[in-house]
């Protein structure tokens, strides 16, 4: 299943000269950093999702608004699509860019321009490292909560395009809970705020819309996050369960007990083996399931929910749970969590992280299914999750080197995505859509869903020019790859035309 | 309180479709508890009272799927009988308010600038569209980043983007512990303190100056309260005062000026604003009884980084937007609404 860009079924592209626009930008924008040749263009032709390539026809590195501002009005005139990239971390090809298109790379957009800690914001400009951010407000004893793993690469720019979540984002929220303000430059060059320094701001909520958006709807120029104060104290529980059901069951106890914990995470047998191999974290590697579950505030209140966890994870059935002594312990603890990708990497040529969402009661019947599958398709599934929210990111391993393994995988990925969807769940809970999980958006919305997202798109970007062909796939692609479901033997789309 | 459930979405549904057919504009509305808010509506009455009862609530997930002629108030007791709650503490304004009303005027109570907003708290929604379809975004899960987020678009929009049938809303446990202060400090003296308090770890859930003391709430666990409340050193009074603000029940709202509701960055010192002024969620918002003229109150609070909406009869009463703004706001609303039926001109003339 190729999700390379198909003009067939995504829709024609404009036709760029790629010589003519190359001498205008440089009479126009004369300090405009701009590659072309095909060795530098090579670095650029991926994101996280390795897999799939395709060399851009330009690149630029822009360092002020006024150049975004005049490239956008120059390739709006033109008719020259544009792909917004942060720092390329996205592990759904949301930043794959286009053989007829200009990748603009905002990663020198890299100053943070004000910490105000009686305010408790930050504004930064897009290309700003997510950890950099909680590092400058540091001082302060402030910091920004969302922390998706890949927080010392991902751009803020990124992550509001991705409404980037982590660890934390069960009490703290997502991206779009922590920002108050971002400056936008539509396709057309046009600049607009979107939210204030006020906690509100009239007419529609144009932030909400535009945070996980996916680059589609403006490119996000400067953007002013919210800080929090940190917390006294974070103390972490080690619970280690002979049944990955228990253990699911567990993460719902914790919270009809009324605690909210900062950080709920739960990992499977092999991804246990895979962190204690490479980390020696002091993982229990005979339990069938783990969970660690971080508590975090005031000194007395977590002393208190931490004896709550305690006993509700005992009731639950776990064999041992486990306090962290130390900090050491407890940043040991964490570090198997947040190095179980790399972990895995170790104990397969390849993998292929998946990012599904469901509600938590569904657990145990998801997990079973993912061991069902895993068994059809002759393929190893490792979990690692977000237990908190629900959002689970099974580990297809693989060996792209063996003939069909690659296809297999992304036929495995497909399915738990459509099993996600089946139980009330998600396709995607942070990674986004962009043109990874463009063919089971089919499967998670219908046609008149699918035309309205498209309606969206339109009214900020009429013609289609920035990021096409990710995040909303079109009819067509839904009636030819599309994971539709045939009802009552009607095909959907009767009205559109078979390939 | 009686607890009734029925599904009217297909009746809804065909009252759209007959109003698209007509191009005749709906006046959408739940409890009306809201209604003078915006600009005055014409159009045929779409009443969502009907279509009302709590879909599936299990409070282990955290999460309740709602019809939104449901009462406010009937999902509250719903939600306290599990212990859970509302977080973003919605106003009532009467006691018709509706959760359709609620999420549409996008209101929040005391809570707010440290629990979120309706906005940050609304998963999902089922929703008619101008094109006289019945749509779901979003979903009953924490992190769902598929699509374009369409139901936090909702929040807010005062029916003027579809009319919303049903909504699924993250919910909370209710702290264990809330105690009540109230200390002597004049405004500026109690928005330094508030600055201060901001950047420590502190259980504060509510802080309000009503001309002479500073209420504060303090919500957690027994022990944070309990060792908050002795640094703090103040006098305890009851919790009514919260619920009296977030209802306007309080004797500064009985002022017959004008009400306006101001919103500005939490470090705003003290607005010089002709009438007389209330200051909540810290600092954030700051509630105006005025006479001033629109215009002078808006170029006070704009220059501060904040808007001003006005809450009676008027024919601005939302901050007007810029104009490339506005533009992008009348191209949204055309593909939403394209034959302009859903709430016209009920936050802007334009809309
Ligand atoms: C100043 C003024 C005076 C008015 N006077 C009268 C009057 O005297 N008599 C009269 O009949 N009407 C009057 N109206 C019109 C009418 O009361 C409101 O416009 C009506 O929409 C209010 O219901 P409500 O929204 O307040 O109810 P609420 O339930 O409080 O709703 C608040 C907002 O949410 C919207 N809404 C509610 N439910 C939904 C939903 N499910 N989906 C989408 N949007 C929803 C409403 O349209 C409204 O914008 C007046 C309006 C104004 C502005
Ligand atoms: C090991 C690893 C772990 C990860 N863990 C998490 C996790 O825990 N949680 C999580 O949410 N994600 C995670 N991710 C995914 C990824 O890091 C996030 O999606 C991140 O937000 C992407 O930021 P970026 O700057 O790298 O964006 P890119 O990959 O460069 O771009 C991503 C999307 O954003 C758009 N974009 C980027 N900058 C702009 C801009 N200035 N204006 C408009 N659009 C823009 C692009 O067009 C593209 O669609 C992980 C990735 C890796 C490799």
């Amino acid at each position: 299943m190729n999700i390379l860009y198909d003009e067939r079924v995504d829709g024609a592209l404009p036709k760029v000269d790629k010589t003519a626009l190359l001498a205008e930008l440089r009479e126009r924008l004369p300090d405009l950093d701009i590659l072309h040749q095909e060795e530098d263009l090579k670095p650029y032709e991926c994101d996280g999702l390795s897999a799939y390539r395709t060399t851009p026809m330009l690149v630029v590195l822009p360092e002020r608004v006024e150049q975004v501002e005049q490239l956008l009005k120059l390739c709006h005139e033109h008719q020259v699509p544009v792909v917004a990239r942060g720092a390329g971390t996205g592990l759904s090809g949301g930043a794959l860019p286009l053989e007829q298109g200009i990748l603009l790379v905002m990663a020198r957009f890299n100053r943070i321009l004000e910490v105000n800690p009686s305010g408790r914001f930050a504004r930064v400009q897009p290309g700003v490292r997510n950890l950099a951010i909680s590092q400058a407000a540091a001082p302060f004893d402030l910091y920004y909560a969302p922390d998706p793993s890949s927080q010392i690469a991902c751009s803020i720019g990124g992550n509001v395009a991705e409404n980037a979540g982590g660890v934390h984002c069960l009490k703290y929220g997502l991206t779009v809970h922590n920002l108050l303000k971002v400056d936008i430059l539509t396709v057309e060059g046009e600049r607009l705020t979107l939210g204030s320094d006020a906690l509100d701001s009239p007419g529609f909520d144009l932030l909400a819309l535009f945070t996980g958006s996916e680059g589609m709807l403006g490119v996000i120029t400067e953007v002013t996050v919210k800080l929090l104060p940190k917390p006294q104290v974070a103390k972490v529980l080690l619970a280690a369960f002979d049944s990955v059901e228990k253990a699911g069951r567990a993460v719902g106890d914790i919270i009809a007990a009324g605690i909210i914990p900062g950080g709920l995470e739960m990992m499977d047998n092999l991804a246990i083996r895979a962190a204690e191999d490479f980390i020696h974290a002091g993982y229990p590697v005979d339990a069938e399931a783990i969970l660690l579950c971080e508590l975090d505030g005031v000194e007395a209140d977590v002393h208190d929910d931490c004896e709550r966890v305690r006993q509700v994870l005992e009731t639950a059935g776990a064999t041992e749970v486990r306090l962290a002594r130390d900090e050491a312990e407890r940043v040991r603890f964490w570090a198997g969590r947040k190095n179980a990708f790399p972990a895995v990497g170790r104990i397969s040529p390849d993998y292929y992280c998946m990012d599904g969402t469901i509600p938590r009661r569904e657990l145990p019947g998801v997990l079973r299914g993912i061991t069902e599958l895993s068994a059809e398709y002759g393929l190893r599934v490792a979990n690692v999750f977000h237990a908190g929210d629900g959002n689970m990111h099974p580990l297809i391993l693989f060996d792209a080197n063996q003939p069909g393994e690659l296809e297999r995988a992304e036929a495995l990925g497909g399915k738990i995505l459509e099993l996600c969807v089946a139980v009330g769940g998600s396709i995607t809970g942070e990674h986004g859509v962009g043109r990874e999980k463009i063919n089971q958006m089919c499967a998670q919305f219908n046609a008149d869903e699918l035309t309205l997202f498209h309606g969206v798109k339109a009214a900020f970007d009429a013609t289609g020019l920035l990021n096409p062909g990710k995040n909303i796939p079109t009819l067509h692609r839904c009636a030819e790859f599309g994971a539709m479901h045939v009802h009552h033997g009607q095909m959907p789309f009767p009205e559109l035309e078979r390939f | 309180m009686s607890q009734t459930s029925f599904d009217a979405s297909a009746r809804l549904l065909e009252q759209v479709n007959d109003a698209i057919a007509q191009r005749k504009p709906l006046r959408i509305q739940g409890g009306g508890s809201k209604s003078h808010l915006g600009r005055v509506l014409t159009g045929e009455l779409l009443d969502t009272r009907e279509h009302r009862g709590i879909v599936t609530y299990d409070p282990t997930e955290l999460v309740v799927t709602v019809r939104t002629g449901t009462p406010l108030a009937e999902l509250e007791q719903t939600l306290d009988e599990q212990g859970q709650l509302l977080a973003c503490e919605p106003p009532h304004l009467g006691t018709d308010a509706t959760v359709g009303g609620m999420v549409a005027a996008g209101l929040s109570g005391p809570r707010r600038p440290w629990a979120g907003s309706v906005r940050d708290f609304v998963l999902g929604t089922r929703v008619i569209t101008g094109q006289g379809k019945h749509l779901r975004f979003g979903g009953e899960v924490m992190k769902n980043v598929a699509g374009y987020d369409l139901s936090r678009l909702m929040a807010g929009s005062f029916g003027c983007l579809g009319v919303v049938t049903e909504v699924s809303l993250k919910v909370l446990p209710k702290p264990r512990a809330v105690a009540n202060l109230r200390l002597e400090l004049d405004l500026s003296q109690a928005l330094q303190k508030l600055a201060q308090w901001g950047q420590q770890p502190l259980p504060i859930s509510a802080a309000c100056h009503d001309g002479e003391y500073l209420h504060l709430r303090l919500e957690g666990g027994e022990g944070s309260v309990a060792a908050a409340r002795d640094r703090l050193g103040c006098e305890t009074i009851g919790l009514d005062f919260w619920e009296d603000l977030r209802e306007q029940r309080l004797s500064f709202f009985s002022d017959k000026r004008p009400l306006w509701r101001v919103s500005l960055p939490n470090n705003t010192p003290p607005l010089l604003l002709p009438g007389a002024q209330l200051v909540d969620w810290g600092g954030a918002q700051r509630w105006l009884k005025s006479e001033a003229p629109a215009e002078d109150i808006r170029s006070v609070v704009s220059h501060a980084g904040g808007h001003a909406t006005c809450y009676e009869t008027c024919d601005s009463p939302f901050q007007p937007l810029p104009a490339a703004l506005m533009r992008y706001h009348r191209q949204l609303k055309a593909q939403l609404d394209p034959h302009g039926i859903f709430n016209p001109g009920r936050m802007y003339a334009e809309i």
